[in-house]
Formats: C-alpha cells, sequence, structure tokens
C-alpha cells in the first residue's frame, strides 16, 4: 500500500472502477456538477456553510461511544460505536445530502430527485428539501414501499412526491433506473442527489467527501480519548457510503485494519444475498464500472437481503478498488446473524440499530471474541432501526 | 480516425446509395426477442420489404435507463423469453441467409458486450453480419479499446449527440463517430414526446456542420408527419417506440403484427420521400 493514495483520477477513475457510463444527455449536467463541486469544496464559505449546518441541524459531531456490556460478554477487543445513528433523520445520510443540498442552491436548480431503497436517504433528501424550500421527489420500488411504510409516510408528511416504481425487481436498483430517467429529461431544473458512493464521476468522490466527516471525527475522537488510533474498523457495505465515510481518513495509516461487511442474504453459497465483493464480477452499471452481481449474458441478477439499504446488486467503484488494493477486506453476515446482532445490540446497549447497521454488529460478534483485550474496533452505527420495526416483528410473528 | 473507415460495409454502402439517389434514410427498431424469439427475423424481413434502409436491433438489458415504458417491457418480456447477446447474434445470422445488403446495427447497453468479452463480441459479431453498435451508456471518453476492436473487423461504433451536448464535446464525437452520427432530438427518453422541431433544425444543422458522416436523428419520432418534419433536415431518421409497442401489442397474432409493421413503416416512409 503506497502513502500516496489518490484516487480518483481526473476521468474520476479509481484504478479499473468507476468513471462515467452514462447517456450522452446527461454528460453536460456531469461535467457543470464536477466544475462547480470543484470550486465548492475549496471555497471557505462553503465549507464554512456545510460545517455550520452539520453542527446546528444534524447534530454533529456524533459521539464515540465504548459499548462497554457488548465487549464484556465478547471477551476479546474494545467495541466502540460512531453514533451515527444519532443525527437528524436518524442515519448517516444526511451528511451527503446537505452537502448535494448546498450544490443544488449554488447551481440555481430548484428540483431535487433522489432514489432510496430502505427510505433513509429519501427522507434525508425530503428533510434539506423542506429546509432549502427544493422540489422534491423521491423514486422507490414498490416493493421497499411495503416493506419501509414508516419512512415512506415520513417522507409525505416532508413533502416529497414518493414514486413508486414497479419495473425490474422493484427495488433500489430500478428506483435508481427512474431516477436517471427523469434526470435525463428535466435535467436543465433538475439535481439527482444520489444516496451513495456509486454512480457517474464526480458522485462517487463527491459522497465520499462529504461522508468522510464521519471518519474524520472518529480520528480525532479516537487520539483524544485512547491516545491512539483504532485497530479495526468495521462498517456494513451496500452502496457503500457510511463505510467510506469511516474508512478515507484512515486509508494511509496502514496499521487500521478495515473491513466492509455486505449482506450475505440467505448465505453466499445459496446466490441469495447482495454481496457483489464476495461474489460479483467486473460490470458496468449505473453510470460506473464496478463488481456487480449478474448472470453470463451480463444481465444484473435479484438480490437479497434482510436490510433494504443494503440489497443492491453493485457496489461504490472506490471499495473495488480497495478490495483490488488488499487495503480493505469485506465479509459478510447473513440476514440470520444480523438478526442475532440487532437483538444483542438493544439488549445489551439499550440501542436499536438499523438492519444494514447490525450486519457490522454481526462481523463484531463473531471476530471480538478472537481479539486481544486491549485492542479497538470502531463500528460505525451508520442508522438506528426505528424503521425496521415492522419488519422485526414479522419476523417475530407479531402484528402491530 | 476517419470517415474512410465507415465506406466499406454495408451501412457505408447504404448511406453511398441513399444519397445518389436523393433519399433520406428511414431507421428502424426492435427490441430482439420480443414478444417471442420467433418473431424478430420475420419482422427484420417485413420492415425491409415495407422500406426500412437501416435495421436497429434492440439487444434486451436489465436495467435500460435510457429507455421509456415501451422498449422497458419489450426488454423485459425479451429477456423472460430467454434472449441473450449470443441468442441475438444468431437471429443476425439467420436474417442475412436471405438479406446480404441491409445494414445491421446493434443497440443495447454496455455490460452486455462487457460480459461476452469485447474481442470476443468483435468477431462473433462480425461473423453474423452484424454493421455497426449503439452502447447507450458508453460515452467516447470509455469507447476505446472496443472501438479498436470493432474497427478491426469493419463494425461501426456509432455514438449519440444529446441536444445537451456542447459545441466543442460535438466536435469530438463527430470526429471520434464512424458509421452514422445518431443525434437524439429531445432530453428524454426513448418514446417521448416533446419533439421541438426547431431546435432539432439548429442542431443538426450545426452537427452537419462538423462531419461528413450521415446525421440521423432519433427519439420521439412515431409517424409519417413526426419523421417529415425531421427528413427535411437530416439524413435519416430512426422510429423506435411506435414499432416496439405494434410488436408488443399483447392483442395481436405474429401476422397481424408484421401487417401493422408494414403500414407504419409505409406511412413513415410516404413522409421522408
Amino acid at each position: 500500500m503506497n502513502k500516496t493514495y489518490d484516487y480518483p483520477d481526473a476521468q474520476g477513475h479509481f484504478g479499473q472502477h468507476g468513471g462515467r457510463f452514462v447517456a450522452e444527455t446527461l454528460m453536460h449536467a456531469l461535467d457543470e456538477l464536477e466544475t462547480l463541486y470543484a470550486q465548492a469544496k475549496d471555497d471557505p464559505a462553503f465549507i464554512a456553510e456545510f460545517q455550520h449546518d452539520l453542527r446546528t441541524y444534524v447534530g454533529r459531531e456524533t459521539p464515540l461511544y465504548f459499548a462497554q456490556r457488548i465487549t464484556q460478554e465478547l471477551g476479546g477487543a474494545q467495541v466502540y460505536l460512531k453514533r451515527e445513528d444519532l443525527n437528524h433523520t436518524g442515519a448517516h445520510k444526511v451528511n451527503n445530502t446537505i452537502g448535494q443540498a448546498l450544490l443544488a442552491k449554488r447551481m440555481g436548480k430548484p428540483r431535487i430527485i433522489a432514489e432510496t431503497g430502505a427510505g433513509q436517504h429519501g427522507v434525508a433528501t425530503a428533510t434539506v428539501a423542506a429546509r432549502l424550500g427544493l422540489e422534491c421527489h423521491v423514486y422507490m420500488g414498490v416493493d421497499d414501499i411495503a416493506r419501509q411504510s414508516l419512512n415512506v409516510y415520513r417522507m409525505k408528511l416532508l413533502g416529497a412526491n414518493v414514486i413508486g416504481v414497479s419495473s425490474g425487481s422493484r427495488t433500489l436498483k430500478d428506483a435508481m433506473n427512474e431516477a436517471m430517467r427523469d434526470w435525463v429529461t428535466n435535467v436543465d431544473n433538475t439535481h439527482y442527489i444520489i444516496g451513495t458512493v456509486a454512480g457517474p464521476h464526480p458522485y462517487p468522490m463527491m459522497v465520499r467527501d462529504f461522508q468522510s466527516v464521519i471518519g474524520l471525527e472518529t480520528r480525532t475522537q479516537c487520539l483524544q480519548t485512547l491516545g491512539r488510533l483504532p485497530d479495526v474498523l468495521v462498517a456494513c457495505v451496500g452502496g457503500g457510503s457510511n463505510a467510506i465515510g469511516l474508512f478515507h481518513p484512515f486509508i494511509n495509516d496502514e496499521q487500521v485494519r478495515m473491513v466492509g461487511v455486505e449482506a450475505g442474504g440467505h448465505g453466499i453459497a445459496t446466490g441469495k444475498h447482495a454481496a457483489p465483493l464476495n461474489d460479483g464480477v467486473l460490470g458496468v452499471l449505473h453510470g460506473n464500472r464496478t463488481y456487480l452481481m449478474e448472470d453470463a449474458d451480463g444481465q444484473i441478477i435479484e438480490t437479497h437481503s434482510i436490510s433494504a439499504g443494503l440489497d443492491y446488486p453493485g457496489v461504490g467503484p472506490e471499495h473495488s478498488l480497495l478490495k483490488d488494493l488488499g487495503r480493505a477486506e469485506y465479509a459478510s453476515a447473513t440476514d440470520d446473524e444480523a438478526m442475532a446482532a440487532f437483538r444483542m445490540l438493544t439488549r445489551r446497549e439499550g440501542i436499536l440499530p438499523a438492519l444494514e447497521s447490525s450486519h457490522a454488529m454481526a462481523w463484531i460478534v463473531a471476530n471480538a471474541p478472537k481479539m486481544d483485550k486491549e485492542q479497538v474496533i470502531v463500528m460505525n452505527l451508520s442508522g438506528r432501526g426505528d424503521k425496521d420495526i415492522l419488519t422485526v416483528a414479522e419476523l417475530d410473528g407479531i402484528e402491530l | 480516425m476517419s470517415q474512410a473507415d465507415t465506406a466499406d460495409n454495408r451501412l457505408g454502402r447504404r448511406f453511398a446509395q441513399l444519397k445518389a439517389d436523393s433519399k433520406k434514410a428511414l431507421v428502424t427498431f426492435l427490441t430482439a426477442g420480443d414478444p417471442s424469439l420467433d418473431a424478430t427475423v420475420p419482422a427484420l424481413h417485413a420492415l425491409v420489404a415495407s422500406g426500412a434502409d437501416v435495421l436497429e436491433v434492440g439487444v434486451p438489458f436489465s436495467d435500460p435507463e435510457a429507455e421509456g415504458p415501451a422498449i422497458q417491457a419489450a426488454s423485459e418480456r425479451a429477456l423472460a423469453n430467454g434472449t441473450t447477446l449470443a441468442v441475438v447474434l444468431d437471429m443476425v445470422q439467420a436474417f442475412r441467409e436471405r438479406d446480404q445488403d441491409t445494414p445491421i446495427v446493434l443497440m443495447g447497453y454496455l455490460n452486455s458486450v462487457l460480459a461476452m468479452g469485447e474481442a470476443a463480441f468483435a468477431q462473433a459479431a462480425s461473423a453474423a453480419g452484424v454493421d455497426g453498435l449503439i452502447l447507450v451508456n458508453l460515452p467516447p471518453e470509455e469507447s476505446q479499446p472496443l472501438q479498436q476492436a470493432l474497427l478491426a473487423v469493419n463494425i461501426n461504433l456509432i455514438l449519440l449527440v444529446a441536444p445537451t451536448t456542447v459545441s466543442a464535446r460535438r466536435q469530438l464525437i463527430a470526429d471520434r463517430c464512424t458509421g452514422f452520427l445518431y443525434y437524439v432530438s429531445l432530453k428524454g427518453i426513448t418514446g417521448a414526446g416533446h419533439l421541438d422541431g426547431a431546435e432539432v433544425q439548429r442542431n443538426v444543422a450545426e452537427i452537419k456542420g462538423m462531419t461528413k458522416l450521415p446525421v440521423c436523428v432519433g427519439f420521439g419520432i412515431k409517424d409519417g408527419a413526426s419523421a417529415a418534419a425531421i427528413g427535411k433536415i437530416a439524413d435519416g431518421v430512426v422510429v423506435g417506440s411506435a414499432l416496439v409497442a405494434t410488436m408488443g401489442d399483447s392483442g395481436t397474432s405474429l401476422e397481424q403484427k408484421l401487417t401493422r409493421l408494414a403500414e407504419q413503416v409505409t406511412d413513415i416512409r410516404s413522409g421522408i420521400d
């Protein structure tokens, strides 16, 4: 691993991944966005506004919490939780939507669109749109609308128009297709707020930069409270925005091990999962080259995860690069392992995690006992689990 | 790259002949494998018999992010029927048993070609009798080395210019394109209905000043009337969703579909001639 990790290149490539693979109609909008973002990210006024909003509206910084009872029960490494679930709207997603909405305002685009899976990004987008007085349309697969009805209603209360997508697999990837179709039609007055570190350049870079506040705070907090860097960082990976946000500020710290946990669904061997870094091939979807779940003909195959936010056949191109480089490792946790971790965190620490984040917790449950007591694991607790109550109740056979 | 690269295949010969005859090209699009695997080859022959000059054959993809409802639905039906890229190439080969002259352009998404392998695709497509390829999500910046592999077997990579493409970039695309240049007539998905004739005219005139390649216009052209307006300014018109809707009509037999296709193509032909 060399010390001068500097990705992406000028064309948005992360090694062999990334790039910009979209319909020609969108190329100009992406060029404009790239230029505007390049100016904004070095503009002290923009940085100040972004940080001010994160502090006074989102509630940052988020705590780094020592999970004492979990640590005792597992009997190995010390477990710390980066509490992104305490952000306004209940997940890390808002870090990015705050940044992109400020960009939309700078571009003078009054109309916002977004895709959403679990609804967390949709809620975070509807929230910033309400605050800035922007028109907001959120695309969501009809299957996800059914399993995330609470977030659908939240978005509607916030004034967003939630549009059900019934094509393809009726989940996140299809919502993204439909959002791309909307953008191609309304590109003059519309900014597309992609919710993860995927999509055409500059999205993977831009969303990473906005989410890097997670890792930057974690780094400072570790140095302040532990006097050193952590040994292991753990985060769940769907598209990978919360993971890259935690990992990126540590990439040049070679001694810090980074573990992304994909959705293992019913198990990698069954094929019913959403783990392209564990069991995928290189391809192009949604504007970027990356590892994908596809068949021999290149058709994207249906994924499975108990967690709507991880139920996506691709992954951000920077994670594909980190896998290629061997800088990060990518594990998986099954639905059942994630549910067990969900219950453990709820009962031992009084924290109801999102089913997405529960996948990262499952890795800790399996691996912390094998580590020394002096070692420190930091997990990104990327979202709270209130939205998942209906899913969990259904698994328990309870009708609310 | 120069236009010389495009001359020696069916596309080059067809456009040269059309120019000599002072005629406009009628380019038709159908999704392969819709509504059944057996329908495609007869439909292609029917299109040619009623006046199509160039055949675009859609390779279905699971995530057709630039398509409107008609082609999305057609793609889903075609995939359910088992249409793969290899199957589409078999269809082209079968079509060539009776038609050695009509150019065939495959249209689809990059991932289909990547899954087969760029070099393997070029060889197989050439052997089947393909003359051109349009990949909706492959901009010129990312098109090497596929374009080289295709040119080596005399297949044109046809590039698209959009209303939003700025002038400097239009020139870059015109310089890299071979075969013909595809002007996307509106900001939107295939089959949309808000064509602005004056804007198309302005943009096509600018593009024609940048290249010797024929310029064909597609997206939003559905009948003789809309084709006539475009035919006045462009070298050819592309009609897709309207024909795809005919193939996808669940209330008609294959025979009725082919009859309807012929009526549509005759109408469009009369509009541009």
